[in-house]
């Protein structure tokens, strides 16, 4: 068969169908075969396969697919198309075919050194090639550009290294119509009138294109697409079009189109008519099936020079045109690095503006950084070609990081790029970072601030031993304190007293950053800075000091006859289904993500009001929309493509208090000891009638009925962190923040799930409560799930004795750090009480007398104690130490 | 009076103008006959190595080059115009079946050197008959386009650049030990195949001189496809980029069953057309029994039919086989290059083609 016109089958690429790149990315590469099969069962001539997507291995899935596809005869029977913007992408799938492919694609983008370079290597592999109507100049988009370009790609292929000129397809680039811009208009015709050109004047090579970028304006409206598509082709391969990619058995023929529509769009692609576009927009919603048509994607923006188009594209997040707009500014720019401290950074100094006016949001401001970082990624390689030695002159260098014992990174990486689109320096060492190795780097990079983030508890003892280690050696620079468990007075009592020689400053969020760290490291601001925060510190010390002696404490003895009354004999305990452990593996995310509550999601971004009100907000309703929109969307992607694993366990077991203990027992018997609970009690003082609560008081004493308690564990964090640094390397801080923040959610969702489940059937005390969201989040249900670490029980090593329980670590993969936080940092755990009367309270501060209780029934020593019961001591245990002396 | 090597591939041209070229017959029959031992194949250099080595026909180019030597010369003797050097395994994949990756370099260069030594005896005797080596570049038991688990398709036990950096070293010790020209043979998988090509190419990329590429297939069955899949059009397509001296067919099938290949191949590659089958197929005692006679008949009708430039034989062909089949094309015009229309031609496991 010598067909006239050769269909290229797209839908084996992932940048093409999502239903491929969904089974690509999940592995499921039988499937992924089948659509290849597909397509040449439907007669694709060609099978194109790209893999281009930032969240894939592209190289590997490339290889992958490529060897898998050798083994299928009825596929492997048609030629390939080796298709990717990444030139290492082509050589590995290269090296993986028998047959002879065609490269897709090469072009004078770079030079061309690198595109003969190319073109060689694709002699010396035996392929044919695909070569973009691009040059260093940009894309072509006039017919003139066109052939000129595709003109002198043809001469050097052909006489400088001797390619065939028959196995050379110039793609001469197919771009949108109808766009508004009136420059757009004529863009059909142009590719037309080129085709007619190339075919004439350049013997033996061949032209192709992507059909679909024509039709873009319309997305939305398929039938007006197509329409679009056809007869786009019928012109194009009249002028010598001779392959395409493109799903032509989707398409109409061209003569059984509608007369009006045809008429209407045969005006816009020819560009034979003023008005075609209005007229065309007008009509479409017509034949789109009843729905109204979506809006036109205004380009307008477009139309303006190209200072204006980078700063437009920095302050609304888009990527699209971000390459070849920076190009642009290069080649009008002396250097690289002036784009860069020009038009780059006047547009993050206007979206910095906007930001500090509180016109811009968080997530926009992220999502602009990864504009930012995509144009700088572009321009580092002609930085380093030019090896001018010239350094960019960042405005200071941070060196961030996450205290050892600690993983939770969500708010240190929004600190980090925040921090980066006002042109600061950041050095961000990730999580888990031992004090050493915090000042060794910092002293390797010389930095000019140091950052410290963390959510547990513990990690605020932590960040004193990490700044008394900096007095230690000596080091003078500034110490920034973040992250949720963090605060001014902490800061103030405990951290800025170990780090004298140099400043300590407590940051409470992203939108701070800035300020705080341009302050410090102004030559004139600094010193002020740093002395009114040393007042305000010190101010703070004493008040604290004040409270400590005027808030009294209940004594543990008394505070204990204060228990929480109920009376037990009025009580029977309802039965869970089960006693010991049952795992959950693998637990459904689609389920998981009704149960999501988005609240403390948009406060993780820094936008505050309760959700769904939030997205109508006035002030930061239209960020809400933009952050929630993308949310959606990549939640879809995360349940399509299950970018995580989630797992669960949940434990039942017989138990009875025994004073502030609740005893866990082998067996119904209740006369062996599995494990022992401690809690702590309220010491604060209490109002006549008020218990001063501990969670014992919620499971009924030995001997006054047989009472059980429940455990959980789950984790929707498998797979997070690869996800994060597969965007963060795609210079896609945003989407990595993303993921990370739906990962937390998906997690708090799967607890809240579970417990659901808990109540209504494994404890099932409350088989008939009805699901609700709203109930859910409003926590109105009987029975509750504290946390280990949180108010309720402030003691993270309570959390060993749970996961020994629970066996955690072998039923969900879940890991505790030295300080007992859960790794992966999307975790929860908890224990399950099912008492009506049971109820969240925080335990506040505690007096010595309960802590040397509490030692003594933890085996501690005093010491030990007091460490990680450090931020709820209500004295502090070195005057007390030395008073005793 | 030595011949430069741009001269002798000048001569191999030339003469393949002007008529039918005689390739020699195979090794492996002949050296079996030689009732050689272990000892034979160790020698003196590998007396102390750690595996049996008996059964590597290529080492006996270090061990016993006598015996290599006598071959070259019977098969010059019977008519040949090229013999192929004793390096159809020489490479660090296929010998590390032996542990002999070491030696392959100098099993290179010896092989290319006793030959090259042999042949310029014979053009010395008769300089208006110039005798050609052609440096012998085999299939390796690993293949790139073919799955080593039967349940995993995707499986590869070896990667392109490992069977690329293994026909380098072998391509560049046979080009300095001096062969005239390179025979890719017996392919059963053509991405292996083009890895030894892009192994000739950068070489000469490199500044070595070009020499002439001959490319020999192997079609396996009736089915007359390669072992790993292709049709004998969907193989041209796949390596005429190497813009090879001749392109053919090999081993596998005697000469009766793979005509109508050779035939196909005659009729689209715009190059020489070279075959040598085996002596027919092997009968039940897996011997090769077709005597010289017939060899040489059906090669004759070949020649009369005009589809082939070059002849030889494969398994089981001896040197009696080529004086007969020398004998029988002697005096014969050579088949004439068919113009062929340009186009685009692409090739997955079948050839497609788009006409200008």
């Amino acid at each position: 068969m010598r067909p006239t016109f050769i269909n290229i089958g797209e839908r084996t690429n992932v940048t093409g169908s999502a239903r491929f790149r969904k089974l690509v990315s999940e592995g499921d590469y039988p499937a992924a075969l089948a659509v290849a099969r597909q397509q040449v069962e439907a007669g694709a001539s060609v099978l194109d396969v790209n893999m281009d997507e930032g969240l894939l291995d592209s190289e590997k899935a490339m290889v992958t697919f490529l060897n898998l596809l050798a083994a299928e005869p009825d596929i492997a029977r048609v030629p390939i198309m080796v298709d990717s913007s990444k030139w290492e992408v082509i050589e590995a799938g290269l090296k993986c075919v028998q047959g002879k492919t065609i490269v897709n694609s090469i072009s004078l983008k770079e030079g061309e050194e690198k595109f003969l370079h190319q073109a060689t290597q694709c002699l010396r592999y035996g392929a044919a090639v695909v070569v973009m109507a691009f040059d260093e100049k940009g894309q072509a988009d006039t017919r003139a550009r066109k052939v000129e370009i595709c003109e002198r790609a043809y001469r050097l292929l052909t006489d400088k290294i001797g390619f065939p000129p028959e196995d050379i397809i110039f793609d001469p680039n197919i771009f949108a119509i109808a766009t508004g811009i009136e420059e757009h208009d004529n863009y059909a015709v142009d590719f037309i009138e080129a085709t007619r050109a190339i075919k004439q004047q350049l013997p033996h090579a061949r032209v192709s294109g992507g059909v679909s970028n024509v039709s873009f304006s319309f997305r939305g409206n398929e039938p007006v697409r197509r329409a679009i598509h056809a007869v786009f082709l019928y012109h194009a391969i009249a002028a010598g079009m001779d392959m395409g990619i493109v799903n032509a058995g989707d398409l109409p023929v061209y003569d059984e189109i509608e007369p009006e529509l045809r008429e209407a769009v045969e005006d816009v692609v020819l560009n034979r008519k003023a008005g075609a576009t209005e007229r065309l927009v007008d009509l479409a919603p017509k034949y789109k099936g009843g729905k109204t048509v979506e809006k036109v994607v205004t380009l307008a923006w477009r139309e303006g020079p190209v200072n204006a188009r980078l700063t437009h594209a920095l302050v609304n997040g888009i990527t699209d045109f971000i390459e070849a707009d920076t190009e642009e500014a290069r080649l009008a720019a002396t250097k690289p690095l002036d784009v860069i401290e020009g038009p780059l950074m006047d547009g993050m100094n206007v979206v910095g503006d906007l930001f500090g006016s509180g016109k811009m949001f968080l997530p926009q401001v992220v999502k602009s950084a990864r504009v930012m970082k995509q144009a700088v990624g572009y321009l580092l390689p002609f930085m380093e070609a030019e090896k001018a030695g010239q350094k960019h002159e960042a405005a200071g260098k941070i060196l961030m990081a996450t205290v050892k014992g600690d993983v939770h990174d969500i708010g240190k990486n929004i600190v980090g790029v925040v921090l980066q689109c006002n042109n600061y320096e950041v050095i961000d060492l990730g999580v888990m970072v031992p004090a050493d190795r915090i000042l060794d780097e910092a002293e390797a990079h010389g930095v000019d601030i140091i950052g410290l983030s963390g959510l547990i508890t513990p990690s605020l003892d932590e960040m004193v031993f990490v700044a008394s280690e900096m007095e230690r050696r000596g080091f003078s620079r500034p110490l920034l304190i973040g992250g949720a468990t963090t605060s001014r007075t902490h800061t103030a009592v405990k951290i800025e007293p170990a780090y004298r020689r140099g400043s300590t400053t407590y940051v409470v969020d992203a939108s701070r950053a800035v300020g705080v760290v341009s302050g410090l490291l102004s030559p004139t601001e600094g010193p002020k800075a740093e002395a009114e925060t040393r007042a305000e510190y010190q101010r703070i010390r004493e008040q604290f000091a004040r409270g400590q002696d005027n808030k009294a404490r209940t004594p543990i003895a008394a505070a204990r006859s204060r228990r929480t009354p109920i009376d037990w004999k009025a009580y029977q305990p309802p039965k869970p289904s089960f006693t010991g452990v049952r795992a959950f593996g693998a637990y459904d995310l689609g389920n998981l993500a009704e149960y999501i509550d988005w609240t403390p999601f948009f406060s993780t971004w820094e936008l505050a009001g309760r959700y769904p009100q939030i997205l109508e907000d006035d002030v930061v309703g239209e960020a809400a929309r933009g952050l929630f929109k993308d949310a959606r969307a990549m939640l879809d992607r995360i349940i399509a493509e299950k970018w995580f694993e989630a797992r669960g366990v949940v434990g039942f077991w017989p138990a009875n208090a025994d004073g502030d203990d609740i005893v866990v027992w082998t067996d119904e018997t209740r006369t062996t000891e599995l494990a022992r609970l401690h809690t702590l009690r309220q010491q604060m003082p209490k109002a006549e009638g008020r218990a001063n609560a501990a969670l014992a008081d919620f499971i009924a004493p030995i001997g006054q009925g047989a009472d059980y308690i429940g455990g959980f564990a789950v984790t929707a964090g498998h797979g997070e962190t690869a996800v994060a640094e597969r965007f963060k390397a795609a210079a896609d801080d945003y989407s990595a923040i993303l993921a990370t923040s739906l990962a937390d959610r998906l997690a708090e969702a799967f607890a809240e799930a579970l417990h659901h489940k808990v109540r209504t059937e494994l404890w099932g005390y409350a088989p008939e409560e009805a699901f609700d969201i709203d109930a859910l989040v409003g926590e109105r249900y009987q029975g509750i799930r504290p946390a280990p670490g949180y108010p309720a029980q402030p003691d993270h090593t309570e959390k060993a004795t749970l996961f020994k329980l629970l066996d955690a670590n072998a039923n969900t993969g879940i890991a505790l750090t030295e300080s007992f936080a859960m790794t992966p940092p999307a975790s929860v755990s908890g224990l399950y009480f099912a008492h009506p009367e049971a109820f969240y309270f925080g335990v506040g501060r505690i007096e010595r007398d309960q802590v040397e209780d509490y030692a003594r029934r933890k085996g501690w020593e005093l010491k030990t104690a007091e460490r990680w019961l450090a931020p709820i001591l209500a004295y502090d245990p070195r005057a007390t130490a030395d008073a005793a002396a | 009076m030595t011949q430069s090597r741009a001269e002798r591939i000048a001569a191999l041209k030339a003469a393949a103008r002007d008529r039918i070229l005689v390739l020699d017959g195979s090794w492996g029959v002949m050296i079996q006959r030689e009732g050689l031992t272990e000892a034979d194949f160790r020698g003196e250099r590998f007396k102390d190595h750690p595996v049996q080595i008996k059964g590597d026909n290529d080492i006996l180019c270090l061990t016993r080059p006598d015996i290599i030597a006598g071959l070259h010369d019977a098969y010059y003797a019977a008519g040949s115009d090229i013999s192929e050097t004793n390096t159809f395994s020489a490479t660090t994949i296929a010998q590390a079946d032996y542990e002999l990756e070491g030696a392959v370099r100098d099993l290179n260069l010896a092989g290319a050197r006793i030959a090259r030594e042999v042949a310029d005896r014979w053009t010395a005797k008769d300089p208006s008959r110039p005798r050609f080596v052609a440096g012998s570049i085999g299939p390796l038991n690993r293949m790139l386009s073919m799955s080593s688990d039967v349940n995993d398709p995707g499986a590869r036990t070896v990667t392109f650049d490992q069977v690329y950096a293994a026909y380098r070293e072998q391509v560049q010790a046979l080009h300095e030990g001096g062969v005239d020209l390179f025979l890719i043979e017996t392919i059963t998988d053509t991405l292996n195949c083009k890895a030894a090509i892009k192994a000739i190419l950068d070489l000469q990329d490199e500044g070595y001189e070009p020499l002439p590429i001959w490319i020999s297939g192997t079609v396996t069955d009736r089915s007359g496809r390669t072992l790993s899949g292709q049709t004998v059009e969907a193989f041209w397509n796949s390596v005429r980029h190497a813009k090879p001296f001749a392109i053919g067919l090999n081993c596998a099938l005697g000469a009766e069953l793979m005509r109508p290949h050779i035939a196909e191949l005659s009729r689209i590659a715009d190059t020489l057309v070279a075959a040598y089958p085996n002596a027919g197929l092997p009968n039940a005692m897996g011997e090769y029994d077709e005597d010289p006679h017939d060899t040489a008949c059906r090669l004759h009708e070949w020649a009369e039919s005009g589809i082939v430039n070059i002849v030889g034989g494969c398994c089981g062909t001896t040197p009696d086989h080529i004086r007969h089949v020398a004998d029988s094309v002697k005096g014969m015009a050579p088949r004439q290059l068919p113009e062929r229309p340009t186009a685009l031609r692409l090739a997955g496991l079948e050839p497609f083609e788009m006409a200008s």
